[in-house]
Order: C-alpha cells, then sequence, then structure tokens
C-alpha cells in the first residue's frame, strides 16, 4: 500500500513539475515579445512555413470533411424529416467546430512535429549551443518567431478551411443532394451569426499558439540521439492534439455557455 | 587570462568535474586532453556559461562568466563544435558571418558577404563554396566552414572541441596546421579539447589531462613525454595496462 501510494506521489510530482516547467517555458517565450532584438527574417519564414505552405491539406482536409457533413445531415435528419436543415448544420458545424478543431489537428500533425524535430536534431547536433555561442538567445531567435506566427496565420488557415468545408457541403449539397444552389447560400449567411466567425478565429488562434509552443518546448527538451528526437516529436503531436482538443472544449464552453 | 577555480559539476550521481583548477595565459594555447567521458566538453561549456558549475568559480579576465552580460561576454569567444553545429537551413556565407548579421556586431549584409569570403579563403574554401548548403560538403569542408565561423568576428578567445574527429589523417593534419597558424596570427588564446596526441602535438603551448574529475597533469607540450605521470603516460602512448581502467 505504502509502495502504492508512493509511486501515486511520484507521479503527481512529477507532473507538476512538467506543468511547471511548461509554465516557465511559455512565460520565457512571451517574455521576449517585449525584449528586443527581434528576428522579423525568422518570423516571416515563419509564416511562410506554417501558414502558407499548409493552405493545402487545410483546403483538402475542410473540403472533404465539408462533403462528408452536408451527406451524414441529409441522412440522419431525414429520420425525421429534416433535411432542409443541411445548409444550416454545416455552416454552423464547420465553422464553430470542426474548421477549427480539424485545421488544429492538421497542423498538430505537420507543423508541431516538423518543429519538434528541427529543434531536437539542432539540440542533438549542438547547433542551439552554437547559437547561444554566437550571441543568440535560441528562444528569440527559434521559439518566438515559430509561436508568434502560428499564432498570427491559424486564424487565416482556419477562416480559409471554413469557407472551404461550406463549399465542399455546398458542392454535395447542391450537385448530388438536388439543393438550390442560390437558397443553400442564402441559408448559409443567414444562419451564421458574428459569434461564430469570431469563435472560430479565436480557437484558431489559441490552437495556432498550442500547437507551436509544444513543438518548441518538446524540441528544446529533447534527449540526445535519433531515439531523443523520436521521443520529443511523438511528445509534440501528442500533447498539442490533446490540449488543442481540451482547449476547444474550454472556448467552446466559454464562448456559448447558455 | 581564464581561471578555473574548484569547478564541481555533476549530472545526476554522475560526478563529471570534481574540483578542476586551471588557469590559462592571455594568447597562450592549452589543449585539454583526457579520455572520453572525463567532462572535457563540460568544462568548456561551463567556462561559456552554457552549463552552470554546481561550485566553483570561473573568471575571464577577473570577470565571474556567470555575472557577465551574456551578448558582450560571449561575443568575445569563438568556438568550433566537434560535429561543425552548422545550420543547415542557412547558407556557408551565412554560416560563417552569422553573428556579423544580428546582434551587436551586425554590419551591412554585403560586408558581412565580404567577411564570410576573406575568412573561408583562410581556412582554404573558394568563394563559390559561399553560396552552397552545409549538407553539400565534405566532413572536412564542414569543419573548415565551422573553423571560419569561430574566427569571423575576430574573437579573442577560441575553443576548439575536437577538432580533428572524423577526418583522415591528411585532413587531421591540415586542420591542426590551421588552427595553431590562425591562434599565432590573431593572437587570440585557444582552449582545445582533445584525444588525438598528433594534434595535441600539433596546436599546444601547454596541455592539462583530465581524469577522475580533477587537472590529473598540466604543463608545457615539451615536457608530455617526460612528465612521468603513469596516467599521462598511459594515455599518450595509447596502452591498455596501466592506472587508467578499461573496459575489455
Amino acid at each position: 500500500m505504502i509502495r502504492f501510494v508512493a509511486a501515486l506521489g511520484r507521479a503527481v510530482l512529477a507532473a507538476l513539475a512538467s506543468v511547471g516547467r511548461l509554465a516557465l517555458f511559455t512565460a520565457d517565450t512571451l517574455s521576449h515579445l517585449v525584449r528586443p532584438p527581434f528576428y522579423p527574417r525568422e518570423f516571416g519564414l515563419a509564416l511562410l512555413q506554417i501558414g502558407y505552405f499548409s493552405l493545402p491539406v487545410v483546403g483538402l482536409t475542410a473540403f472533404f470533411t465539408g462533403g462528408a457533413l452536408a451527406l451524414q445531415i441529409y441522412s440522419g435528419g431525414a429520420r425525421f424529416s429534416a433535411e432542409a436543415v443541411v445548409p444550416q448544420i454545416v455552416a454552423i458545424g464547420m465553422v464553430r467546430e470542426l474548421g477549427p478543431v480539424l485545421v488544429g489537428l492538421m497542423i498538430a500533425a505537420r507543423v508541431t512535429s516538423s518543429i519538434a524535430a528541427e529543434i531536437a536534431t539542432m539540440k542533438v547536433t549542438e547547433q542551439i549551443d552554437a547559437l547561444v555561442t554566437l550571441s543568440t538567445n535560441p528562444m528569440k531567435y527559434l521559439t518566438l518567431p515559430r509561436v508568434l506566427a502560428a499564432t498570427l496565420v491559424m486564424p487565416l488557415l482556419v477562416a480559409v478551411g471554413d469557407i472551404i468545408g461550406i463549399y465542399g457541403g455546398y458542392l454535395v449539397g447542391t450537385y448530388r443532394l438536388g439543393f438550390n444552389p442560390a437558397t443553400y447560400l442564402q441559408n448559409t449567411v443567414d444562419f451564421l451569426q458574428l459569434l461564430d466567425i469570431l469563435s472560430s478565429l479565436a480557437k484558431g488562434a489559441v490552437f495556432g499558439f498550442i500547437a507551436a509552443l509544444m513543438g518548441c518546448y518538446f524540441g528544446m527538451a529533447s534527449e540526445r540521439g535519433a531515439m531523443g528526437v523520436g521521443r520529443a516529436t511523438k511528445g509534440a503531436v501528442v500533447a498539442a492534439a490533446v490540449l488543442i482538443l481540451a482547449a476547444n472544449f474550454i472556448l467552446t464552453e466559454a464562448f456559448f455557455s447558455a | 587570462m581564464i581561471v578555473l577555480e574548484q569547478v564541481h559539476k555533476a549530472f545526476g550521481p554522475n560526478r563529471v568535474l570534481q574540483g578542476v583548477d586551471l588557469s590559462v595565459q592571455r594568447g597562450q594555447s592549452l589543449v585539454v586532453i583526457g579520455g572520453s567521458g572525463t567532462g572535457k566538453s563540460v568544462l568548456i561549456k561551463c567556462i561559456l556559461g552554457l552549463v552552470t558549475p554546481d561550485a566553483g568559480r570561473i573568471t575571464v579576465d577577473g570577470q565571474d562568466v556567470l555575472r557577465a552580460p551574456r551578448d558582450a561576454f560571449l561575443a568575445r569567444f569563438g568556438m568550433l563544435f566537434q560535429g561543425g553545429a552548422l545550420f543547415d537551413s542557412l547558407p556557408v556565407w551565412q554560416n560563417v558571418a552569422f553573428r556579423l548579421l544580428r546582434g551587436t556586431l551586425a554590419r551591412p549584409r554585403d560586408e558581412a558577404m565580404a567577411i564570410a569570403v576573406e575568412k573561408l579563403r583562410r581556412v582554404g574554401l573558394s568563394a563559390d563554396v559561399a553560396q552552397r548548403y552545409p549538407g553539400e560538403l565534405s566532413g572536412g569542408m564542414q569543419k573548415r566552414v565551422g573553423l571560419a565561423r569561430a574566427i569571423a568576428a575576430d574573437p579573442q578567445i577560441i575553443f576548439f572541441d575536437e577538432p580533428t574527429t572524423g577526418l583522415d589523417p591528411i585532413m587531421a593534419g591540415v586542420i591542426n596546421d590551421l588552427i595553431r597558424e590562425i591562434v599565432t596570427e590573431m593572437g587570440a588564446t585557444a582552449v582545445t579539447i582533445t584525444h588525438d596526441m598528433t594534434s595535441a602535438r600539433a596546436i599546444a603551448d601547454r596541455v592539462a589531462m583530465l581524469h577522475g574529475g580533477v587537472v590529473r597533469w598540466q604543463g608545457p607540450v615539451a615536457e608530455l613525454d617526460t612528465c612521468g605521470d603513469p596516467y599521462v603516460t598511459q594515455f599518450i602512448h595509447g596502452r591498455a595496462e596501466g592506472p587508467i581502467a578499461t573496459l575489455r
């Protein structure tokens, strides 16, 4: 019994220590927002890598999800003669929930893994130490540009995802399910409210922050060797995905609780 | 002048440094020898402030390394890393001129590039290498680029971490000669860590042997063969028999 309690205690202490380390890392990252020097070139490259080059995967994910959602709502709605609500439910489903969450998860898969692997490799090949000896703070040069770029560009990616997802639903609705195109669009526009769109963009910013921060944190904390890089990458993606889903619940509660 | 007084550093139960006392005079080239895992790299990282010692004091020209303003302090140093530690995403010239493109030593881009090309020439690389990426270079060329980066901002103190590891004997000889020439020509203080005795003899004014977490012996390179210390003798002759325990 004592052994069990001791093991439990060690696990709790280890978890609290991890939370503490992450909190300090986050505070350190944010503190560089107001402390020069800044690295605009690194920020620009991060915007390009995280934003522009993620557009294809975001677009495809949203398009197929929007189409599938329209089919599901149509067949599900048919059980109680509510087929007509397809445009409204696709719009609200994509904008409030599926757009930001799916884009967040795709970014976690594409960007978090890439950041974690890159920084972890830099660490094991002493490139991080080299940065320090060259009078360059790795938090300023590597972490802040990526976190800032992801936070700013993710709302745009989510907006693109929302629009393409709704378009996917529109194509399925009009060509496959026989909806009138003009009525479909009118119903979509009429049903969406400003809060739906704002919540979607806010979720995008939070998810982007989480995705980049996890990549940087696990990369910087990587252990030596190929196994260390692999472990850092896996840990970053899992942590980012779980935190994005948890944050999604909290934000949904905050925006839409009655 | 670099002075280490009773420097201790442990990683968990592994006590790597257990009271290192060492000093390096200005303009001197010190080579630290010792087996793998004896803390040679940790020693250099402690001097640079990359690793914080558990106890003891390290000063550079009387200034405590942990209290010195970081940017100004680090601007005095250059370092050649064991694996080169070149930034894969940047072309060679930007690696060499990294310090000259940002921070307190920043210069116009054209000027920084001209300096980088000149430093590359100094280490025997032609100007066309400047636009290539580190991944396109051989191990020997990467070492040279690392060396060019280490001297790019004309530092007062240069560290060389295993400069000849992984190189063939001829290339190792070329790098040794380059290091010796550059250190002499710049009048810089140099600390090299290696277990390559050819390298040690080519580069050193003085040699210190690190073993068991302390400096086991130190003295002029000319006395290395006649010092009579059984640890040093075993190490420099690469003998399996002797006071240094080996795994068989």
